[in-house]
């Protein structure tokens, strides 16, 4: 796309983008620069001098039990919020949608949790999920379940997969709400002419319909469960017990931040670096897609 | 006449029960955060745990955002006001002008600047944290509102979607301006900006809840608490281990991280949904 009129000016041009230009320059291509720098060195016992090792960095990454352990633990993670997130929304905008357009006055109760930072989201479940005052833990405890996210490595995913995929849901919620609106009526009153029932009618004709969308937000949820939920993680389990949250990106930060190894963490950026980058084309490549429908 | 497929009836009814049974489960934690906020500590540890609010609202409110546990919370509140403010015009600012030059100009290194603010969508802060922090560091940024700032406002998104607001506006305005003598400059303010003003809107809902929600790089960077921000500073009130904490102070505060950003939801519905939905596209 081209615009046929322009305007002539030398320096305005570069005038005009160097503020972005140069945050750019000095706040992300400077820093992801470093990271691939320091990836390759590591520093001597006495941590006086750094040498450089080649790919070392990350050999030991990939060997290491923790790393890989990390790995499960993220995609573990990030399907169970994608899986849970998009489902109740996508079961809440259907519903929703058969309101029709009575159903503005519901969407406002289930639109502002996207406004919660996640880690307020984490004060919330934490405060709920407390062992000794939270209302859900003790009712577990009247069951007889004792339940303790802090000693207890299941129960600790559970609360993150669940603050997570509670505040991720608005946000489906209202992508799918528009999907379904944008379906044509007729081709479902056709086909419940034809006697096809709710669910026959979901199935074949409204979920196959929906697809871009629902891959679109498949895209942007394991995004958001993999860089976005710091903030729940860290108020809620502090990636513990025994590291079972601690998910990619929280282990770049205590390794970088509370272990002080420079070389791994800098070798664990490199590796998300990609991470991104691969999930940043797929999203590009579909939109692209899209645009042609 | 309404069409064949809504539901009457029984269905109707179990649609709307549906419904409702959602925003109990969505609305949950925040009803019991509320309740928290306005009870005593000794109503939340002697269980049962209250059903209704308590009388305590404003003891619990004043005391966090007057006394805090380090910082009081009206301190923390303005630290991210200010953040969010600066983050969403900064990123607006910065954004327009690029989107602007991009479109609007011929220049040799046109499209190389393009692809470096399209890389950026592949750098979010979680990846590069030490990096970057050191960085800042390097510069005498930690604990000012600059440093807190300025990593934050580069945005590939909205340059995007302005270049793809300015697409759609009429070469024939660009030649009527110049007819009449107006430079760049002019048409920009006069007539670009003026147009934007929608877009600009609804990315401001956006931008300012983004900003408003950051968590990692103000933990990062504010090593003073005066300079901590409400959404990272209330990390600082959880107990660590066994220790007793004032939770319905705790809650209160969480509450009161909540208002600006769920407000600007509700208050500015329209806008929201048309800057979530277009942000993305």
């Amino acid at each position: 796309m081209e615009k046929r009129v322009f305007f002539r000016n030398k320096w305005l041009p570069y005038l005009l983008v160097a503020p972005q230009i140069a945050v750019t320059l000095v706040f992300f291509f400077w820093p992801a620069g470093e990271a691939v720098y320091q990836s390759v060195f590591m520093p001597d016992p006495f941590g006086l001098k750094t040498r450089y090792v080649g790919l070392a960095n990350f050999q030991f990454l990939f060997t290491d039990p923790y790393y890989r352990n990390s790995f499960a633990t993220t995609a573990l993670f990030s399907s169970l919020v994608t899986t849970i997130s998009m489902s109740v929304a996508l079961w809440l905008a259907v519903l929703a949608d058969r309101v029709g357009k009575k159903a503005g006055r519901y969407t406002t109760l289930l639109i502002w949790p996207y406004a919660v930072a996640p880690a307020i989201a984490g004060v919330l479940w934490m405060f709920l999920f407390m062992p000794s005052i939270g209302v859900l833990a003790r009712a577990l405890g009247h069951f007889g379940y004792t339940w303790n996210h802090a000693l207890n490595g299941g129960q600790a995913m559970f609360l993150v997969v669940i603050a997570s995929a509670w505040k991720q849901i608005s946000y489906n919620f209202l992508f799918f709400l528009a999907g379904l609106q944008s379906i044509p009526r007729s081709l479902i009153e056709a086909a419940a002419i034809d006697g096809a029932s709710f669910t026959r009618r979901f199935w074949t004709i409204v979920f196959p319909l929906l697809s871009p969308t629902t891959f679109f937000l498949l895209v942007v949820n394991v995004v958001y469960a993999f860089f976005e939920t710091f903030g729940v993680i860290h108020t809620i389990t502090g990636g513990g017990p025994q590291q079972s949250t601690s998910i990619l990106v929280y282990k770049v930060f205590s390794d970088g931040f509370v272990s002080q190894d420079l070389g791994s963490s800098a070798a664990q950026s490199v590796v998300l670096l990609l991470l991104v980058s691969g999930l940043t084309i797929i999203q590009f490549r579909f939109i692209e897609r899209r645009v042609q429908y | 006449m309404t069409g064949m497929v809504e539901k009457k009836g029984w269905g109707l009814w179990l649609t709307h029960v549906g419904l409702l049974a959602g925003i109990i489960i969505i609305c949950y934690p925040l009803y019991i955060a509320l309740i928290a906020s306005t009870v005593t500590q000794a109503d939340l540890v002697t269980p049962p745990m209250p059903l209704l609010p308590g009388g305590h609202f404003l003891e619990n409110y004043r005391a966090a955002l007057f006394s805090g546990m380090s910082t009081p919370v009206w301190k923390m509140m303005a630290n991210s006001l200010v953040m969010a403010l600066g983050i969403t015009i900064g990123k607006i600012s910065i954004s327009l002008i690029s989107a602007y030059a991009i479109v609007y100009f011929r220049f040799p290194l046109r499209s190389f600047f393009f692809w470096l603010i399209f890389l950026t969508l592949m750098l979010p802060v979680e990846v590069r944290i030490v990096p970057t922090y050191e960085v800042v560091a390097g510069m005498h940024l930690l604990n000012s509102y600059s440093g807190l700032i300025l990593p934050l406002v580069a945005s590939a998104t909205a340059t995007f979607l302005f270049r793809q607001l300015f697409m759609t506006i009429p070469d024939e305005l660009v030649e009527a301006a110049r007819v009449d003598g107006a430079g760049p400059i002019r048409f920009f303010f006069d007539i670009l900006l003026p147009l934007s003003r929608t877009n600009i809107a609804a990315l401001f809902v956006i931008l300012f809840i983004y900003g408003w929600n950051q968590y990692l790089w103000p933990l990062l960077i504010t090593t003073d608490p005066v300079m901590n921000t409400i959404v990272m500073g209330i990390k600082q009130m959880l107990p660590s281990g066994d220790q007793t904490v004032e939770w319905p102070v705790i809650m209160a505060t969480a509450i009161l991280a909540m208002v600006p950003p769920v407000a600007v939801v509700i208050g500015m519905r329209n806008l929201f949904v048309k800057g979530l939905i277009e942000s993305e596209k």
